[in-house]
């Protein structure tokens, strides 16, 4: 436990001083201070469709900081003088899960409070919202991580990304923006499914893939 | 320090589909050194990486009793921390106590340093500080990539002294390195026979 710490108050550190923290929030709400420029001023069609608008930025400001997630660390070695002592990848990945989420989903629920408000969300939705968010999120944070340890010995790795996470991050759009006009809770239950899988499996397929990708 | 001891036998190294060395037969005894040798692309920091752990064998085989501190060409430190900081994170994973980490920073001279960023250190300092992390975490078994690039004469007077003093005290050091080291009665490794062995085998 106290290793974990370790490793994962290091990860914060690091993430919040390369400004990873602010990426995300600026993302989210410059998202939502265009979108009612392009739809138009009218409170009724932003207040119907803000909340999956604000759900598909969430997920992309969450993909946002993935190539600074492991590659640096792996190409100045400190993954390697990790596994040296002794430490499985799999502590190495959830430590860093934990740090990932604790840098951006706060952060990432703050925001939407603002950026609920330029979309003229009223007070039902935005509880639902910032209830789906926190669920969601360290499915979101989990998901980044297991892309960015997939992609950390590639070029052009940021492309890639994308490309790798969008399929998985399908069912947390659709239950995430399912709870919004969903009175029976059934959407958020299946996120909360979908988001356990997501932060169970990305520790065990996380560490595999930094082992695979050794050299 | 318990059981030590680095063996390695008919170890092969395949590296991009190329068969870089294979045939490597090693045997360290606590108070041992090993200098590997050769000219660069052999297979020296691979080899290293073998007895590390960090890359598969290709064949043969490797058995390590004691744990193993590495110091190769990268840092492996956090660039925007204080250098004291930046080790400490390693010695708290090392369970090294912090009298440990000030020893080892004074054996490199690394003191008046301590509260530099790392990423304003020169190369010479950075390959200090690497040596510094080796020597403040108590691993019985040393691996030293090339530790002299960079240093200067009073640096590499220091890197003999702690060298000497490892050994001394039971430890195993194995190293590739052009600078002398004052390694005692050193087995020496030239890489340029295993890769003969390699191509006539073929």
């Amino acid at each position: 436990m106290r290793l974990l710490l370790t490793l994962a108050a290091r990860d914060l550190r690091q993430a919040l001083q390369s400004a990873g923290l602010w990426l995300p929030v600026a993302f989210l709400l410059l998202v939502a201070s265009l979108y009612p420029f392009a739809v138009g001023p009218d409170a009724a069609l932003l207040r119907r469709t803000g909340g999956g608008m604000l759900w598909i930025a969430a997920l992309l400001a969450s993909l946002l900081p993935v190539d600074r997630l492991v590659a640096p660390d792996r190409d100045a070695g400190v993954l390697d003088q990790i596994a040296l002592r002794g430490i499985g990848e799999e502590m190495v990945v959830l430590a860093r899960l934990a740090a990932h989420w604790a840098g951006f989903g706060p952060a990432l629920m703050i925001a939407t409070l603002p950026a609920a408000a330029l979309l003229k969300l009223d007070g039902g939705t935005i509880g639902l919202l910032e209830l789906g968010l926190l669920i969601g999120t360290p499915a979101l944070a989990a998901l980044g991580l297991l892309v960015a340890t997939l992609t950390a010995g590639l070029r052009s790795s940021g492309a890639l990304s994308g490309l790798l996470a969008l399929p998985l991050a399908v069912p947390l759009l659709i239950f995430g923006a399912g709870t919004l006009g969903d009175g029976s809770g059934a959407a958020l239950k299946f996120l909360g499914a979908a988001s356990l899988l997501l932060v169970a499996i990305t520790p065990i397929a996380g560490g595999a893939a930094i082992r695979a990708g050794r050299e | 320090m318990s059981r030590v001891g680095l063996r390695l036998s008919g170890v092969a190294c395949v590296r991009g589909g190329r068969l870089l060395f294979r045939g490597v037969d090693l045997a360290m005894e606590p108070g041992g050194s090993a200098l590997l040798k050769g000219p660069n692309g052999i297979g020296k920091s691979s080899l290293m990486r073998i007895c590390a752990g960090l890359l598969p064998a290709a064949a043969g085989t490797v058995e390590r009793h004691g744990r193993v501190a590495l110091a190769d060409e990268r840092l492996a430190l956090d660039m925007e921390q204080p250098l004291r900081a930046a080790l400490a994170f390693w010695a708290r994973l090392d369970r090294a106590a912090p009298e440990a980490l000030d020893r080892a920073m004074a054996a490199m001279a690394l003191e008046p340093l301590a509260d530099v960023p790392v990423r304003m250190l020169s190369t010479g300092q950075r390959r200090r500080a690497a040596l510094a992390r080796v020597i403040a975490g108590g691993a019985p078994v040393w691996l030293l990539d090339e530790p002299g690039n960079g240093l200067d004469d009073a640096a590499l007077g220091l890197l003999g002294e702690a060298v000497a003093g490892h050994i001394g005290r039971g430890g195993i050091v194995i190293a590739a390195s052009h600078q002398p080291l004052p390694l005692v009665t050193p087995v020496v490794l030239a890489m340029a026979d295993y890769l003969a062995a390699a191509e006539d085998g073929v």
